[in-house]
């Protein structure tokens, strides 16, 4: 490739973080950010002890507790003991390895892939890695950001660097501009509706369009949070004025003259015009609709207006089979309208939508209907978890944690939550939720519960209706 | 980490596509700060009936008397999709595992097994379907040898593909923290030319 050949974003990211590539070696890659949480972590600060190594770049790791966190209490015991020896565990390397570590209750604690945005950890033109797979969330920024295993948070711990087999590219552009009400969420369901959720294994996607042009760096997060969910390396949206505003005076951003040279260096990431992708997808804005899964991956999804699918609706063997399967943990029966769908548990919150724009969309629908005098029904439980203390405080200075627990909603500490269950909030077996997180496998929010993915607006108005809504009707 | 160079061993067969790394090692089995005591939780919620894993499930198949000392895992496509917890490799390897053959894997687990030294391979859709059809009865025993690339029973042999370096580090059982450390003039000399914002 000469200098001159079109380039996508992603190649231009790789060959500005190459430290060597080499025959018979796997490409070494330098690593700007790395961010660190209590469960994946200590593995790897064991083997650094054991081999007598340092961190060597201290200042370029992040550390928060968000995994097994509780959300009732800032107390570290409070999630049990396993996850107390882990956050101890956390403390005790962060000190002895010089991490800083933003921990119980501290104002910039918060889940990893919120907190870093909005702090300026997270800056576009980087290669950003965290021990957790939705690290693809920093990829709103046009930065390469990927989850990682533990013997690779050793390896960026002890060298700043990775090595990396190079990616694929996708591109999946989405033309037009989305109808009323439909959120980021249901961009990105709809498009691992349309690959599958194996549909992007080997590749970095880039996610282009007017459609996400027109998304705020919140909505972007969403999007490319959820590209691990259809098999993507990583995802990407090519940084514009939205995303230099954003970044633009964050605490660890940079600044001045800094920020000038970093801006007009990140104006040159977008992919050249003339740029050729491995793959590419094209989606019609207009016929996305709001989203619901019915099945225990996210590609099992489908529109609101839709009914639940019968084997007999695929052709290939093993998506049949997928489905049959599917049908019997989830307990449904194919032809089921989704609006038809009850609920009983309800969870806003994730790395995927628990951001200030996602919890003013949920309040904003809670207001609508307890304007009507409804609120939340008897039969659902349902929690509200900001991603940060940031949120948690913008959140109320905005009244909003009153109208969600007016209406009947627990307003709780921020964290991981629900969304894996790690701590104690997790769903019982038969438990059936509408949540915003990011994914509906089987066992994930606890053994035997049934999982929907679907959008913040939607998961509030199942809470308060007891069942699946078009908003639009 | 171990050399790997050649492996016989027993196939047990799990027939179920899109296996995520919550279902080979659920989440509340992650509450560990050492890299034991993983494998007795290997597919918890298939291989328990119950929550606190002391009643085997006789249906799975991992807990058939005849698949008892397996060694080496056959799986379906998109096998170790979702999380990135190297849990899932290692849970894999403590209960008995030196290999796993599949027709695709997720990326980030495919990686966190090479760098553990478990071995994913991956053969296309054909050749699994062939070697499902003959570990049905607990009767396939397949030899994986790594420097000619070959997975082989009886008379036939498979040819898989892995990356050079990743199969140098398995065969030599690199240290691979240590190999980057002797890197690290050139990883200086690259950091000396970044702009100051990074």
């Amino acid at each position: 490739m000469t200098m001159n050949t079109p380039r996508t974003m992603y190649e231009k990211l790789w060959q500005s973080h190459l430290i060597e590539e080499k025959a018979g070696e796997t490409p070494l890659l330098y690593v700007d950010r790395h961010l660190i949480h209590e469960v994946t972590s200590p593995q790897a600060f064991a083997n650094l002890r054991f081999h007598n190594r340092p961190v060597r770049h201290p200042e370029r790791t992040i550390a928060t507790m968000d995994h097994n966190i509780s959300t009732r209490s800032i107390k570290i015991d409070a999630a049990g003991e396993g996850a107390a020896n882990q956050l101890r565990a956390l403390e005790k390397n962060c000190k002895d390895f010089g991490i800083k570590l933003f921990g119980m209750g501290h104002k910039n604690q918060g889940i990893a892939h919120v907190m870093g945005p909005e702090l300026g950890l997270t800056l576009p033109g980087t290669i950003i890695v965290c021990g957790d797979s939705h690290t693809a969330t920093h990829g709103a920024f046009g930065s390469i950001a990927f989850g990682i295993g533990t013997s690779e948070v050793e390896h960026v711990f002890a060298t700043q660097t990775l090595r990396q087999t190079k990616a694929k590219t996708m591109k999946i552009e989405v033309k037009g501009q989305v109808g009323k009400g439909i959120s980021a969420k249901d961009i990105i369901l709809a498009i691992i509706g349309k690959t599958g959720s194996a549909g992007a294994t080997g590749y970095v996607v880039e996610y282009c369009g007017e459609a996400i042009e027109a998304l705020s760096m919140e909505e972007r997060m969403t999007v490319c949070n959820m590209s691990i969910e259809f098999g993507a390396k990583a995802g990407l949206v090519a940084p514009d004025q939205t995303t230099f505003d954003y970044v633009e005076g964050k605490e660890y951003a940079p600044k001045g003259k800094d920020f000038q040279q970093a801006v007009a260096d990140w104006k040159k990431l977008k992919s050249d015009d003339d740029a050729v992708f491995d793959s590419v997808l094209t989606l019609e804005a207009k016929d996305i609709k709001a989203q619901v899964t019915w099945g225990t991956n996210p590609g099992q999804v489908i529109s609101i207006d839709g009914s639940v699918p019968s084997p007999e609706d695929f052709s290939d063997p093993i998506e049949k089979e997928s489905c049959i399967s599917a049908l019997a943990y989830m307990d449904l029966v194919a032809g089921t309208k989704i609006t038809d769908i009850n609920v009983n548990k309800v969870f806003i919150g994730s790395c995927t939508n628990s951001r200030i724009e996602d919890l003013r969309a949920a309040a904003s629908v809670v207001k609508n209907y307890t304007a009507k005098g409804q609120s939340v029904q008897d039969s659902v439980d349902a929690i509200i978890v900001p991603g940060s203390y940031r949120v948690k405080a913008q959140a109320e200075s905005e009244g909003l944690d009153k109208i969600f627990s007016d209406a009947g909603f627990e307003w709780r500490l921020p964290g991981c939550s629900m969304c894996l269950g790690m701590n104690d909030d997790v769903l019982e077996e038969g438990d059936r939720c509408a949540s915003t997180s990011n994914r509906n496998f089987e066992g994930r929010q606890g053994r035997g519960s049934r999982t929907h993915l679907v959008s913040p607006e939607m998961a509030a108005a199942a809470a308060i209706t007891g069942h699946f809504v078009d908003l639009n009707k | 980490m171990e050399k790997f160079t050649t492996h016989t061993g027993l196939v047990v067969p799990l027939d179920i596509a899109n296996v995520d790394t919550d279902q080979i090692i659920p989440k509340q089995f992650l509450q560990k700060t050492e890299r034991v005591g993983f494998g007795v939780h290997l597919f918890h919620d298939s291989r328990y009936l119950d929550h606190s894993g002391k009643e085997p499930n006789p249906e799975f198949i991992l807990n058939k008397p005849e698949y008892k000392t397996a060694s080496i895992l056959l799986a379906r496509e998109n096998f170790g999709c979702g999380s990135s917890r190297e849990h899932a490799p290692w849970a894999l390897e403590e209960y008995g595992f030196k290999v796993i053959i599949a027709p695709s894997f997720a990326d980030i687990f495919y990686g966190n097994c090479i760098n553990i030294g478990l071995l994913p391979i991956i053969l296309s859709e054909d050749e699994i379907e062939q070697l499902f059809n003959q570990a049905d009865n607990a009767n396939l025993t397949l030899t994986v040898n790594l420097a000619n690339n070959t997975v082989s029973y009886g008379d036939v042999s498979f040819t898989f593909e892995l990356g050079k370096f990743q199969k140098y580090c398995l065969e030599e059982g690199v240290d691979s923290v240590g190999w980057t450390l002797n890197k690290l003039d050139k990883i200086k000399a690259f950091e000396a030319n970044m702009p100051a914002w990074q």
